[in-house]
């Protein structure tokens, strides 16, 4: 059975969209991290599972919840699927094909394999730097080193354990990927930047912050 | 010297706090203990800064006064690299915690609509 795992914080605008555009994939779990608006009413309303978080604990924090839910409820693949509205729905199919197979464990998406998003400059440069860091600390070559677009088997699933609660879970998923050996690929995504998504996003400089979280946790886990 | 004074009177206040959280149980008397006894040092440093000068002279730096600072540096970090991990423990243990109430609140939820899963 495949699940979707939506963490979300303050989407209200947009989750429903989010929601129903999927939903027709698998069961759809949204993660609230505590919104201060109405996301979780509006998730609700949509007919996804919520499961809410009573303090805000970040997107790991969430993905985690999730995940773990899922593999509760009989999950087989797990969808991790950003709430803003930047995925391509439709891509949760081509996504989910390899992992379905047995081929691999893990389909990462990757912004920059096709080239067909649009990606503002600054934000470019610093996805860059993020894999180039990502390559020298991790040791796993990948092309784009932040996604929030994943699929994860079971098996996957269960071995990897998200404890970066804040935004420098993506790096830690790929180190776990390492650690445990598991199978990967890269496939072509599409990230839509909207207005909207633009402006409730990462600042690019929030990068720094992410490596802050990575380095001490590299130093002391 | 007049910070001597200084010193030694801010030490005693210092046992004096400590005692009374260990009156009002907030420290234990372990922690209290090695409150009283840091003072007490502190307390002997100030009143024997020779001593010091012959620690100092022994480990090759120039005065007592330089010995007592660096190694309170380097008591400080290391205070601090525990007080982080011990923050970071408390973090994580927070997230387990928000999860179990997140996980357990929708079983609930369900049992209550006498919904199932599959």
């Amino acid at each position: 059975m495949i699940f979707i795992i939506i963490p979300a914080y303050n989407e209200e605008k947009i989750i429903k969209d989010v929601v129903k555009s999927v939903k027709k994939f698998g069961q759809v779990v949204v993660v609230d991290d505590c919104s201060t608006d109405l996301t979780k009413q509006k998730a609700e309303e949509s007919g996804a599972v919520v499961l809410s978080h009573v303090i805000n604990r970040g997107q790991g924090a969430s993905l985690q919840t999730g995940t773990d839910y899922a593999l509760k409820n009989g999950a087989d693949i797990i969808v991790h699927f950003d709430a803003d509205g930047q995925h391509n729905p439709e891509e949760i199919l081509s996504m989910t094909k390899p992992v379905v197979s047995g081929e691999t464990d893990i389909v990462l998406g990757s912004r920059f394999l096709e080239n067909t998003s649009n990606i503002p400059p600054v934000r470019r440069l610093v996805l860059r730097l993020a894999v180039l860091f990502t390559r020298f600390f991790s040791g796993i070559n990948v092309t784009d080193a932040h996604n929030g677009f994943r699929v994860l088997s079971k098996k996957a699933a269960e071995q990897i354990k998200i404890t970066q609660d804040r935004m420098a879970h993506a790096s830690e998923i790929l180190d776990e990927i390492i650690k445990h050996n598991l199978k990967y690929k890269e496939m072509p995504v599409q990230i839509k930047y909207t207005e909207y998504s633009m402006q409730k996003g990462q600042s690019s400089l929030a990068f720094i912050n992410i490596l802050k979280d990575l380095i001490w946790g590299k130093l002391f886990k | 010297m007049f910070i001597q004074y200084i010193i030694i009177f801010f030490s005693l206040f210092a046992v004096y706090r400590a005692a009374l959280r260990l009156k009002d149980k907030t420290i234990s008397k372990r922690e209290f203990g090695f409150w009283s006894f840091f003072w007490l040092i502190v307390i002997v440093a100030t009143l024997a800064p020779n001593g010091l000068d012959r620690v100092a002279k022994f480990v090759g730096v120039g005065r007592g006064v330089d010995v007592a600072i660096y190694i309170s540096i380097v008591v400080i970090f290391y205070l601090i690299f525990r007080i982080l991990v011990r923050l970071d423990k408390i973090d994580k243990n927070m997230t387990q915690m928000v999860r179990k109430i997140a996980l357990n609140n929708n079983k609930e939820k369900d049992e209550e609509s006498g919904n199932s899963n599959d």
